[in-house]
């Protein structure tokens, strides 16, 4: 899932300081389950910025509402019926539902409340942890299903670099070096023998280096 | 015991404290008030095992959001004690009243009254 943070709340104040009608704007999806900007999570927001504006005599009215999704067409039009009654929307959704809104409301001003950070998954709960970067051509099946490219700090192809150390990453002590967690599970699953086949430089094409991704299915398309 | 506590201290009820939310807190604020505290059982004696360290962990967190808002976070604070100890209740909510007194009234309440004013 897309795991993000909300964004300290000092510039969540400055940022909707001209404003006295806000839409908050949460998402029930990957952004629920991080606990960043679900409906609960747009219940405190809201809850804050109320109190902060009210404390400074700047009343703020603030209408609360979570699309099951903000990055897809079957949801966003929700807000079409009340959305010009607010002078901008504050998102708690990923980057992508941020701009996804944005893109439908083109003359509304849509802020950002999250900082999305990565792909990842839940450790346990309250603790989410990065595990792919969207590469476009997956290499788990020679890597031990361990990702070199999220997991390692240099995404090396043929690691580890010289900075691993007791199974620590040089980038920090409390980051797993993905080298080693890779050897760890080659040799678990008897294939220790792929560390010596050397994996070739990455075409970063398929990857952000190509520019924005685009993907299509024909046959779902109704036009 | 007829043991006194300030009659301005309202209780709210809960199956334990383990239902206490972090937006229950803040709601609290929103509405006003000066100060708010949560009593919980015990620690380790939680009839469900992890209510009372749960709600702990919400007020140390709803503590930042009040600073973070302006409120002073000491208007918050969680207490244990068991249902026997009559006499630490009323301790606790003389304590929480002297150090809500000396705090003043909740700063959105001061701005609402400078507003009218
Ligand atoms: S190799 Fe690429 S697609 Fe596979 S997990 Fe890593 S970043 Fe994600
Ligand atoms: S120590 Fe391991 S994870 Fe860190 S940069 Fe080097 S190879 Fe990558």
């Amino acid at each position: 899932m897309i795991v993000g943070n909300r964004k300290p709340f000092e510039e969540i104040l400055e940022m909707v300081k001209p404003f006295k009608k806000i839409l908050l704007l949460g998402c029930r999806e990957c952004i629920t389950v991080c606990a960043a900007g679900g409906e609960r999570e747009v219940g405190v927001l809201a809850s804050e910025l109320k109190m902060a504006r009210a404390k400074d005599g700047q009343e703020i009215e603030i209408k609360e509402f979570t699309l099951e999704r903000q990055c897809d067409y079957e949801f966003i039009d929700q807000i079409k019926p009340f959305i010009d009654d607010y002078e901008a929307v504050v998102s708690m959704a990923c980057g992508a539902g941020i701009q996804y809104t944005a893109e439908h409301y083109p003359s509304k001003i849509v802020l950002p409340a999250i900082n999305t950070t990565f792909l990842g998954v839940t450790l346990e709960q309250g603790v989410w942890s990065e595990r792919c970067q969207g590469c476009g051509e997956c290499v788990l099946h020679l890597t031990g299903g361990v990702c070199p490219v999220a997991r390692c700090a240099k995404s090396l192809f043929n690691g580890p670099c010289g900075g691993s150390a007791s199974g620590k990453c040089e980038v920090n002590k409390d980051t797993d070096c993905a080298w080693q967690l890779i050897v760890d599970r080659l040799k678990t699953l008897g294939q220790l023998d792929r560390y010596e086949d050397f994996i070739p430089a990455k075409d970063w094409k398929p990857s952000r280096d190509g520019g924005p991704r685009t993907r299509v299915r024909e046959d779902l398309r109704l036009c | 015991m007829r043991l006194n506590y300030p009659t301005f201290i309202k209780i709210i009820k809960v199956p334990c404290t383990g239902r206490v939310d972090i937006l229950t807190l803040l709601k609290a604020f929103e509405a006003g008030v000066d100060g708010a505290y949560v009593a919980g059982c015990m620690e380790g004696e939680c009839h469900f095992l992890k209510g009372n360290i749960r709600a702990r962990k919400r007020v140390e967190y709803a503590k930042t959001l009040l600073a973070e808002v302006g409120i002073e976070p000491e208007r918050l604070e969680m207490y244990n004690l068991s249902a026997a100890q009559g006499a630490r209740f009323a301790a606790i909510a003389n304590e929480m009243a002297e150090k809500i007194r000396s705090l003043g009234p909740s700063p959105l309440k001061k701005a609402k009254a400078a507003f009218v004013a």
